[in-house]
C-alpha cells in the first residue's frame, strides 16, 4: 500500500529513490524530511530532524536566532544541498526571502516573470501582479516600490510559478506593523486561492499564530515543540490564542510570558476623554 | 546711518555675483577676445599662434576643401576599430576571469602584469611587429582600450550581489541564461565605466600612434603643418580632437542615462 502510493508519488519528487520509512507515510505529504542533520563545521545546526509537511498545509516555522529556522528553510529550498539525506520536496517550489531581492535593472512585471520564458510570460506575471494588487506597477523599476509593495511583487513572482510548495523567510519581518497586517490578510488569502504548502520562518508568535495550521518550535537543531491551531480565521487574540502564545513563548525559552496586549489600546478611562 | 550703508553695500556685490552667476560663458569669450587683439596688436606672433579668427576662416576652409573630414574619418576609423577590438578582448577576458575561479587565476596575473606597462611605452616594439601601416596604430589603441575595460568590467562581475543571484538561481536561472540575465546587466554600471576610461585612453594613444610615419589622419595633417609652422592648422586638429573626445563622452553619458535608467538617482533631471 505505502510502496505503491511512494511510486505514484516519485515522478513529482526529487528523489528518486523509493523508500519506506518506519512512521506511516502520511497521504499527501509535500514536504518529509527524516533524521536530517546538518554541521556547518563542528557546529550541529539541525540534527536527526523529522519534518512532514501536508500538501495546502500552513506551516509556522519559530525559533531563536541560530536555531537553524532558516537552514531547514534553505535545504527545503534546494539552496543548501541536502548531501543524500532524506529530504522530499515537490520540484514546484518558490521562495520569499527576507529582502524582496528583486533585480533592480528589471521592471516589475520581468522580475515576476523570472525564468518562465514563453510568449505568456508578460501575461502571467500581470495576472500574478493582479492577484497581489500591484497591476498598476507593471512597468516601473523597483526602486520606485515602497518597502511593502517590494514584497508584494516578490510574493506575485513566488505565485506566478504555481508552487506545491511555498517558503516564506521571515518575509513580513522589515515592514511596519500595519503594512504587515495587511501582508498577512494578502498571504493568507492567496493560500486559500491556490493552496500551496507553506512553510513560513518567523520569530514572531503573534504572526505564526495568526497565519498557521500549525506551529513548530525549533531549539537547538530538532523540532521542541508543535501546536496546532484550530481556531477560525479571521484569528483574534482570545483566550485561547493567548494561552497558546504562552505556551509557544514558554518552548522558545521565556518562561516569564509578557502580559498579553489584549485591551491595551483602550484601557483608558472611557468617557473622561471629549466631553 | 551706519546700519543703512553696511546694508547697501552687499547688496551690490551680490545683484554683480547673480549677474556673473548664469553667464559661464564670459571668461572664456574674454579670454578669447584678449587673444584675437593680442594677434592683432602683433603681440602674439603667427608663427607661435594663429589668431582666433585666422583658425575659423582655416578651419571653414579645410571643411569646404574636404581635407579636414576625410582625414578626420580616418582617424576616427583608427580609434573606433582599436576601441572595438579592445572593448572585445577585454569583456572576454573578463567574463572569463569574473566567473570562474580557474579562468581567474589563469587569465588576471598576465593582465595585472602587463597593465602596469603605459601602453605608449610598446610603440617602438609595435613598429617592429607591425611595421609602420595602420596595423601598429590599431593594436596600440586595443592594447591601451583593454585594460580599463577588463579591470571594471572584472570588478562589476565579482561585485554583483550574491543574494540576487541565489533569489534567480532559486526561480530556475543557470548556466548563461543567469550569467546573460543576471550577472552582466548587474555588471553593466561598472562596464560603462570603464567605456569611458576606454573612450579617453583611445583618444590620447590616437594622438600619439598617428605620429607614427601617417600618410592620412588628423596626426598626418598636424605634422605637416608642423613642417610649415602653420599654427592654425594645428589649432584647429586641436580642436578636432577636444570635440570628437568630448562627443564621445556624451555619447557614452547618454548611452548611461538609458541603460542605467533603473538606478535611483538622486539628482534629479
Amino acid at each position: 500500500m505505502a510502496q505503491a502510493f511512494i511510486r505514484t508519488l516519485t515522478p513529482v519528487l526529487d528523489t528518486p529513490t523509493i523508500e519506506v520509512f518506519e512512521t506511516s507515510v502520511k497521504r499527501n505529504a509535500a514536504v518529509q524530511v527524516r533524521d536530517f542533520t546538518r554541521a556547518f563545521g563542528d557546529t550541529v545546526v539541525l540534527r536527526n530532524l523529522n519534518l512532514d509537511i501536508g500538501q495546502g498545509e500552513f506551516v509556522a516555522l519559530l525559533g531563536r536566532s541560530g536555531s537553524g529556522k532558516t537552514t531547514l528553510l534553505r535545504t527545503l529550498a534546494g539552496l543548501d544541498p541536502a548531501d543524500a539525506q532524506s529530504v522530499r520536496t515537490p520540484i514546484g517550489r518558490a521562495v520569499v526571502f527576507q529582502e524582496p531581492r528583486l533585480m533592480p535593472w528589471m521592471r516589475i512585471w520581468r522580475n515576476v516573470a523570472i525564468g518562465l520564458g514563453g510568449p505568456e510570460a508578460r501575461d502571467r506575471a500581470r495576472a500574478a501582479l493582479v492577484e497581489v494588487g500591484l497591476a498598476h506597477r507593471l512597468d516601473v523599476w523597483p526602486f520606485t516600490l515602497s518597502g511593502g509593495e517590494a514584497q508584494r511583487a516578490a510574493l506575485a513572482r513566488a505565485l506566478v510559478r504555481e508552487p506545491q510548495l511555498l517558503l516564506l523567510d521571515e518575509p513580513f519581518a522589515s515592514l511596519d506593523a500595519l503594512t504587515r497586517i495587511r501582508m498577512h490578510e494578502l498571504v493568507l488569502s492567496l493560500w486559500r486561492a491556490h493552496a500551496p504548502a507553506v512553510l513560513l520562518v518567523t520569530h514572531d508568535v503573534d504572526e505564526a499564530i495568526v497565519l498557521a495550521d500549525r506551529v513548530l518550535v525549533l531549539d537547538e537543531g530538532r523540532i521542541a515543540a508543535e501546536e496546532r491551531i484550530a481556531l477560525p480565521r479571521p484569528r483574534e487574540i482570545g483566550t485561547e490564542f493567548q494561552a497558546i502564545r504562552r505556551r509557544l513563548l514558554q518552548h522558545l525559552g521565556l518562561d516569564q510570558a509578557p502580559a498579553p496586549p489584549e485591551g491595551a489600546l483602550v484601557n483608558f478611562p472611557i468617557g473622561a476623554s471629549g466631553s | 546711518m551706519s546700519v543703512s550703508s553696511s546694508l547697501s553695500f552687499p547688496n551690490r556685490t551680490s545683484s554683480l555675483r547673480i549677474a556673473l552667476a548664469g553667464q559661464r560663458w564670459i571668461s572664456p569669450l574674454v579670454i578669447v577676445l584678449l587673444w584675437e587683439l593680442g594677434s592683432r596688436l602683433g603681440v602674439i606672433p603667427t608663427r607661435i599662434l594663429a589668431a582666433p579668427s585666422a583658425v575659423l576662416q582655416t578651419a571653414w576652409d579645410m571643411i569646404v576643401s574636404g581635407e579636414l573630414p576625410s582625414n578626420m574619418l580616418v582617424s576616427l576609423a583608427r580609434a573606433l576599430t582599436g576601441l572595438a577590438l579592445g572593448v572585445g578582448v577585454g569583456s572576454a577576458l573578463a567574463v572569463v576571469s569574473g566567473l570562474t575561479r580557474s579562468g581567474e587565476n589563469v587569465v588576471d596575473p598576465p593582465i595585472q602584469m602587463l597593465r602596469t606597462l603605459p601602453s605608449l611605452a610598446l610603440t617602438p616594439l609595435f613598429i617592429v611587429w607591425f611595421g609602420i601601416g595602420e596595423t601598429p596604430k590599431v593594436a596600440l589603441i586595443a592594447l591601451g582600450t583593454t585594460f580599463p575595460i577588463y579591470l571594471n568590467l572584472y570588478n562589476g562581475i565579482r561585485g554583483v550581489d550574491p543574494k540576487l543571484i541565489e533569489a534567480a538561481r532559486s526561480f530556475g536561472l543557470k548556466g548563461w541564461s543567469l550569467v546573460w540575465s543576471i550577472v552582466l546587466p548587474a555588471a553593466l554600471p561598472s562596464f560603462l565605466l570603464g567605456l569611458r576610461f576606454a573612450l579617453a585612453g583611445s583618444w590620447l594613444i590616437l594622438v600619439v600612434a598617428e605620429q607614427i610615419n601617417a600618410s592620412a589622419g588628423l596626426g598626418y595633417l598636424i605634422n605637416n603643418a608642423r613642417d610649415f609652422s602653420r599654427t592654425d592648422v594645428i589649432v584647429v586638429c586641436l580642436m578636432v580632437y577636444a570635440l570628437l573626445g568630448l562627443s564621445a563622452d556624451a555619447i557614452v553619458r547618454t548611452l548611461e542615462r538609458y541603460a542605467l535608467a533603473w538606478r535611483p538617482s538622486f539628482i534629479k533631471t
